[in-house]
């Protein structure tokens, strides 16, 4: 038996939430950067439950294009991490406040 | 289709994803050590493959065991052995005042009203995209060629954009990540690009 | 005609412009010639017009200039009104100027900015003729304040004197006050008779309610009590005889003081409206005679007395007009030019013999050292005190009369006047020219001299007019008096006082013993005495507190709202607005900028919030 699409689509909205949950609570700029790939993930479970329901291949695609641009974004990000890290030898983005007001 | 030849039931399947990414995610957001963490993450990311399959989208969980457990988390681990930092992280103190709870109750709502309004909305609304016509995941040669069909027609710009962005993340990476040359002596930095 | 009436006020304007162009060319005896000419000139246009005027049967001319305002409904022209009350100012107005410019001449001599004295006295006598002889509101208007600010110049002549420049300021901004009641009531006329033309208004009068007749009447009346010094804007007067003795003799007794009596006769046909108007008029014209002539006999400046003097004067002039008696105020007006002019020359004379002295302290017994002006000036005291048959009799006899008829308490107000008037002028007589001598420290041992026939020939002039002044318009006379000549301008037939009858007798004869009474009382009590605490009250001396009253009521409360305006509205209330703004935009900046961190997990939360926010937004729109 089938399960109904709407149970992926809540799982997935929960697996968001959590991700959200990480980045806004985790000091380390490590753990961040995974949770933002949780929420990355939550999204492209949605795109593929709706694209399975809808018989469109649309929507893998565009999760194609995600997991290219999620692996660019963590190259990138990671070596701004690594770059920063030299400077001051802890990864916690709390240190990095000095843009304030 | 794997689901179809052996008949597994589909609640067996969708219990296993949602557990394993379950566990993974919480996972993530609790352990103190970065190296820990992942490792959960590996895990979350593998029901999500999971889910994949059982969704008809089997060369994407393929791609997603291939590109996101097996290069982005071991590219995440590189980093943290190579900073160090593999230590443990304190998580029971948090310095911002009141973020905690705040964050709690902006995600909690946030989750809540989408689930709502999904529901609100009979879960599945969208129409299919205009360009495609509503293709069918998996023709008669299968969900890759369909899938490579799509992004090799349809989403060409889409593709060679995704392409060129790729190198710019190499090359930014690259920099990103030299050393400076301040405070090096000239045979030093020589030595350092023909190595 | 026409020409010869123009050449009246243009004249006076041409002396005022040779003298002023002519820098310092011009000597000091050119100045005084072309000055003196220059008035003369215009007396002389005045006689012909008079003569001209009086072979009309039509006495009404307007000569038109020029168009000088036109907007809207508004149409004033620049235009003389020749007619029997115009002609009859020009006349004495000419006539006085000339001899003061004359006296001047002597008088001034010798003084620093000679030339600038006669340039504004020719300045002055111009803008009064076109004062007298505009055809409209607006040009006496011009003419009125054209004397407004001759007499601010001339009052403070002796500018680097404190006392002269606030003299001069006080005169100007009394006047000032005043003539918002004459802009007030030419809104009044012009918004119902929508003309300004004296022609046009009494045409109109039928358009003025009893209402606006009487506003418009009392705002005459307040421009007038401004001009001529009356209750109550009449303390700037006594101040103004800070200037030369020639001004206060052309200015502040002959002429610009009488201006206010003219409007008010001119705007006859406008006031004959308004009864409660007149009786306003009337009440300010009684009381401030007898206020002014209380405040004379305590003074002891020689040109204060006669100042306040004028004042009284006025106010019959005024009273008459308020019981209706127009020609008996013009005929007073007259005779008091004369005597006035007369008495503040002679005053000059004694104050020029005695090295610049007023105080009547220090005079005494200069009639055997001054052989013309002491009798001169004695002819103007019997005159001013109302003894028959002197010019002063006759025209002071005329308005008590009328008085008599319309209300008995101010007649009687009147009597004491006259009587109060002949006491202390005879006080004055004595204290100058009688009794001891007490100047000699302030001629240092010397004689007081005569002046020189410069100045004592005005005297004698101005001495025989006020003997035979009242044959002009001697009561029993009617056909050829000044009474019948001006009854056409106030558009009826001014009634006789109950002539050939014992009861004008009977008034006649109690003006003769309130004048008797006065001038007895007064030998007795100053014969022998200089000074009396008894006799000359502070209060009195003081004028009556007015100036300090105005000075707590006004002047006070007005200084106090401008320094609490400048001390604290100033800086706190509008600086304080200004930098409040500025301070708020700051405070505010401050207070916003908390919200930049610098945490990055500080403005993810805000993000989620965000998205928690549209999303409930979301859900509300579909629950």
């Amino acid at each position: 038996m089938n399960v109904p699409a709407a149970w992926y689509l809540v799982l997935a909205a929960v697996l968001f939430g959590i991700g959200a949950f990480g980045v806004l609570t985790r000091r380390s700029a490590l753990i961040m950067f995974m949770c933002i790939e949780l929420m990355l993930n939550a999204v492209n479970l949605t795109f593929v439950t709706f694209s399975r329901t809808l018989s469109d291949i649309s929507g893998q695609a565009i999760v194609f294009f995600v997991m290219v641009v999620a692996a660019a974004e963590v190259t990138v990000g990671l070596g701004i991490v690594v770059a920063v890290f030299r400077r001051r030898s802890s990864t916690s983005v709390d240190e990095l406040s000095e843009l304030k007001g | 289709m794997i689901a179809g030849t052996y008949a597994i039931p589909g609640i067996l399947v969708f219990v296993t994803s949602a557990v394993l990414i379950l566990v993974g995610a919480i996972g993530v957001i609790t352990l103190k050590n970065p190296v820990h963490s992942a490792l959960s993450l590996i895990m979350t990311l593998f029901g999500v493959a999971v889910a994949f399959i059982a969704q008809e989208a089997d060369f994407l969980a393929a791609v997603q065991i291939i590109v996101y457990a097996g290069a982005i988390v071991v590219l995440f681990l590189f980093v943290i052995m190579f900073l160090g930092v593999d230590r443990r992280d304190h998580v029971s103190v948090e310095p911002l005042v009141g973020q905690r709870a705040f964050a709690a109750v902006g995600v909690v709502v946030t989750v809540a009203g989408l689930i709502t309004l999904m529901a609100r909305s009979h879960w599945v609304t969208g129409a299919m995209s205009v360009s495609t016509g509503g293709t069918r995941l998996a023709g008669a040669d299968g969900n890759v060629r369909q899938l490579g069909t799509a992004v090799f027609t349809t989403y060409l710009y889409a593709f060679e954009a995704t392409a060129a962005l790729l190198i710019i993340a190499v090359v930014g990476a690259v920099l990103l990540a030299r050393r400076e040359r301040a405070n090096q002596e000239d045979d030093q930095t020589s030595q350092e690009v023909s190595s | 005609m026409a020409t010869v009436a123009t050449l009246i006020p243009l004249f006076a304007l041409l002396g005022f412009a040779l003298i002023l162009a002519s820098g310092r060319r011009m000597s000091e005896r050119t100045i005084g010639v072309v000055g003196t000419t220059a008035i003369a000139a215009s007396f002389v246009a005045s006689v012909v017009v008079f003569v001209e005027l009086l072979g009309r049967s039509n006495r009404q001319v307007t000569v038109h200039l020029f168009d000088w305002i036109s907007v809207g409904t508004l149409h004033v022209p620049a235009a003389l009104l020749v007619d029997p009350l115009s002609i009859t100012m020009c006349l004495f107005v000419t006539g006085i100027s000339t001899l003061i410019h004359l006296y001047s001449t002597g008088y001034m001599h010798a003084e620093k900015d000679y030339r600038k004295f006669f340039t504004y006295l020719n300045l002055f006598v111009f803008s009064m003729l076109v004062l007298v002889l505009a055809n409209n509101l607006v040009l006496t208007f011009v003419g009125w304040e054209g004397v407004g600010v001759c007499s601010y110049w001339l009052v403070s002549y002796y500018f680097d004197r404190d006392s002269a420049a606030s003299a001069g300021k006080k005169a100007f901004i009394y006047n000032r006050v005043g003539d918002i009641g004459l802009m007030i009531a030419m809104f009044l006329l012009f918004s119902r008779t929508h003309t300004l033309t004296y022609v046009g208004v009494f045409a109109h009068t039928g358009l003025l309610t009893p209402t606006v007749a009487t506003l418009t009447v009392l705002a005459l009346l307040l421009g007038a009590t401004g001009k001529s010094a009356q209750i109550p804007l009449f303390n700037w007067l006594p101040d103004a005889m800070e200037g030369p003795t020639p001004v206060s003799a052309l200015i502040h007794a002959a002429t610009m003081v009488t201006a206010g009596v003219f409007l008010l006769v001119r705007m006859s046909p406008v006031l004959t409206l308004s009864s409660s108007g007149r009786m306003t008029i009337a009440v300010i014209g009684g009381v401030t005679a007898f206020v002014a002539a209380t405040i004379a006999t305590s003074q002891k400046d020689i040109k204060k007395v006669l100042a306040f003097s004028t004042v009284s004067q006025i106010g019959y002039m005024v009273l008459a007009v308020g019981v209706g008696a127009y020609g008996a105020a013009i005929f007073l007006m007259i005779a008091h030019a004369f005597f006035k002019a007369l008495l503040f020359l002679g005053s000059g004379s004694v104050i020029h013999s005695l090295n610049g002295e007023q105080d009547m302290r220090k005079m005494g017994a200069l009639a055997r050292f001054l052989p013309w002006t002491f009798p001169t000036f004695l002819i103007g005291w019997l005159t001013i005190s109302g003894i028959p048959p002197l010019a002063g009799f006759w025209s002071k006899g005329d308005i008590l009369a009328n008085a008599y008829d319309h209300s008995k308490p101010l007649w009687l107000l009147g009597v004491v006047t006259a009587i109060l008037t002949a006491y202390y002028m005879t006080r004055l007589f004595v204290l100058t020219f009688r009794g001891n001598e007490r100047f000699r420290e302030v001629t240092h041992g010397h004689d007081p001299h005569e002046s020189p026939w410069v100045m004592t020939l005005p005297l004698v002039v101005l001495a025989v007019c006020s003997v035979l002044g009242g044959v002009i318009d001697l009561p029993w006379i009617h056909h050829d008096s000044l009474a019948a000549f001006l009854a056409p301008t106030f558009g009826y037939v001014v009634p006789g006082a109950h002539e050939g009858t014992a009861l004008q007798l009977s008034l006649a004869l109690i003006d003769v013993a309130a004048a008797l009474i006065g001038i007895l009382a007064s030998f007795s009590i100053w014969r022998n005495i200089v000074e009396s605490k008894r006799y000359e009250k502070s209060f009195l001396e003081h004028v009556w507190r007015w100036d300090d009253f105005y000075d707590a009521t006004i002047g006070r409360p007005l200084t106090a709202a401008a320094t609490f305006t400048n001390d604290v509205v100033e800086p706190e209330v509008i600086d304080g607005a200004v930098t409040g703004v500025a301070v708020a935009v700051r405070r505010s900046g401050d207070g916003l900028r908390k919200v930049q961190s610098g945490f990055v997990r500080h403005y993810a939360l805000a993000t989620i919030l965000g998205v928690a926010v549209m999303v409930v937004y979301l859900v509300a729109r579909v629950v």
